[in-house]
């Protein structure tokens, strides 16, 4: 099968077990401090490491381009409160713009 | 139900369908980006049907996108999914469901339904009812909007042309951004993001995401023995 295919089906089965089991374990086992403070930072690192990798990384190696001034933009229509739609898709027409007038690549 | 929990409801109804209408949005950017990141329409909407949690689905979509692996992509997404097992477990007392109805809610606890279903949890039974009215919103409207971003999306002959791959790390900004409420967060977020730039010239795409969990379980061993 497909790898793409095999991570649609395998993501999707984990996050529903991962959701299901939270309807069946008996609350302490989870409700743990230390759990509990480290499952609330998870999204906060992986969020943030992806936004650096989606940026900077092109396969293994580290390149500035116009994904880094779309980056800065979306920073910029996050502070002015822009919804979430304008900040995708402002920070996409930025780089459209930049490489169709070949001014980064 | 008196006249005064009769017109509750009908608040929280049309929050859970603003709630839907307004992550639905979402669904568009994350149909559109998963087609030019190179998943079929078909894989593209069993994502938002079946995995059904924003910030997995982008990840499985810019890891794979971006030349990562299989198991990088589905690690990644099932650690950021393990707070919606929190989020089950935090509310699991208030829906006392049992049987079909069971699984039907676990695949709606995200974060919009949990939210709001803690907000109204001076009343079970509002809080019950916030629950589904926007787990049923958020999950018709994502799906709908995924459709819509992935059928448009697949007109596009040349993703870069359009700063689509930049849109992607707008895109995990703007789901980063609400949650960085104080500074210790801020500098979790700028340790994470040092490490996975350092990472990433030594290791396959995708292992630097995952590394940056260790700062998380270094982050919150410290927090638990502050306390």
């Amino acid at each position: 099968m497909e790898a793409r295919w095999i991570a649609v089906i395998a993501s999707s089965v984990i996050a529903f077990i991962l959701k299901f089991s939270g309807n069946i374990v008996p609350a302490r086992h989870l409700e743990q401090p230390k759990i509990k403070s480290i499952t609330a930072l998870v999204p906060i690192v992986m969020l943030s490491a992806l936004v650096v990798v989606q940026t900077f990384a092109a396969g293994q190696e580290l390149v500035i381009d116009a994904r880094l001034v779309a980056l800065l933009f979306a920073v910029i229509l996050l502070l002015i409160r822009a919804p979430f739609i304008v900040v995708v898709f402002g920070a996409a027409a930025l780089a459209a713009i930049l490489r169709y007038f070949e001014l980064i690549n | 139900m008196n006249i005064s929990s009769h017109a509750r409801r009908s608040t929280v109804t049309r929050n859970a369908i603003g709630v839907g209408l307004a992550t639905g949005v979402y669904g568009i950017s994350f149909g559109a980006l998963a087609v030019t990141s190179g998943f079929s329409f078909a894989q593209t909407q069993v994502l938002s049907l079946g995995l059904f949690s924003g910030a997995s689905q982008f990840a499985v979509v810019g890891i794979m996108g971006a030349g990562g692996g299989a198991i990088a992509a589905i690690a990644t997404s099932s650690l950021l999914g393990v707070r919606n097992g929190l989020y089950a477990l935090s509310i699991a007392n208030v829906l006392k469901l049992k049987g079909f109805k069971k699984v039907i809610a676990s695949q709606l606890t995200i974060d919009e339904s949990t939210a709001m279903s803690i907000a109204n949890n001076d009343d079970e039974e509002m809080s019950r009812w916030a629950f589904w009215a926007t787990g049923i919103s958020v999950f018709v409207f994502w799906n709908i909007a995924t459709a819509i971003g992935a059928f448009g999306a697949s007109f596009v002959a040349d993703p870069k042309s359009l700063g689509l791959d930049a849109a992607v790390g707008a895109a995990f900004l703007a789901l980063l951004w609400p949650r960085l409420i104080n500074k210790q967060i801020r500098v979790l977020g700028i340790l994470a993001g040092l490490l996975a730039i350092g990472l990433t010239p030594f290791v396959q795409p995708g292992i630097p995401v995952l590394a940056s969990v260790l700062i998380a379980i270094a982050m919150g061993l410290k927090n638990a023995s502050d306390k």
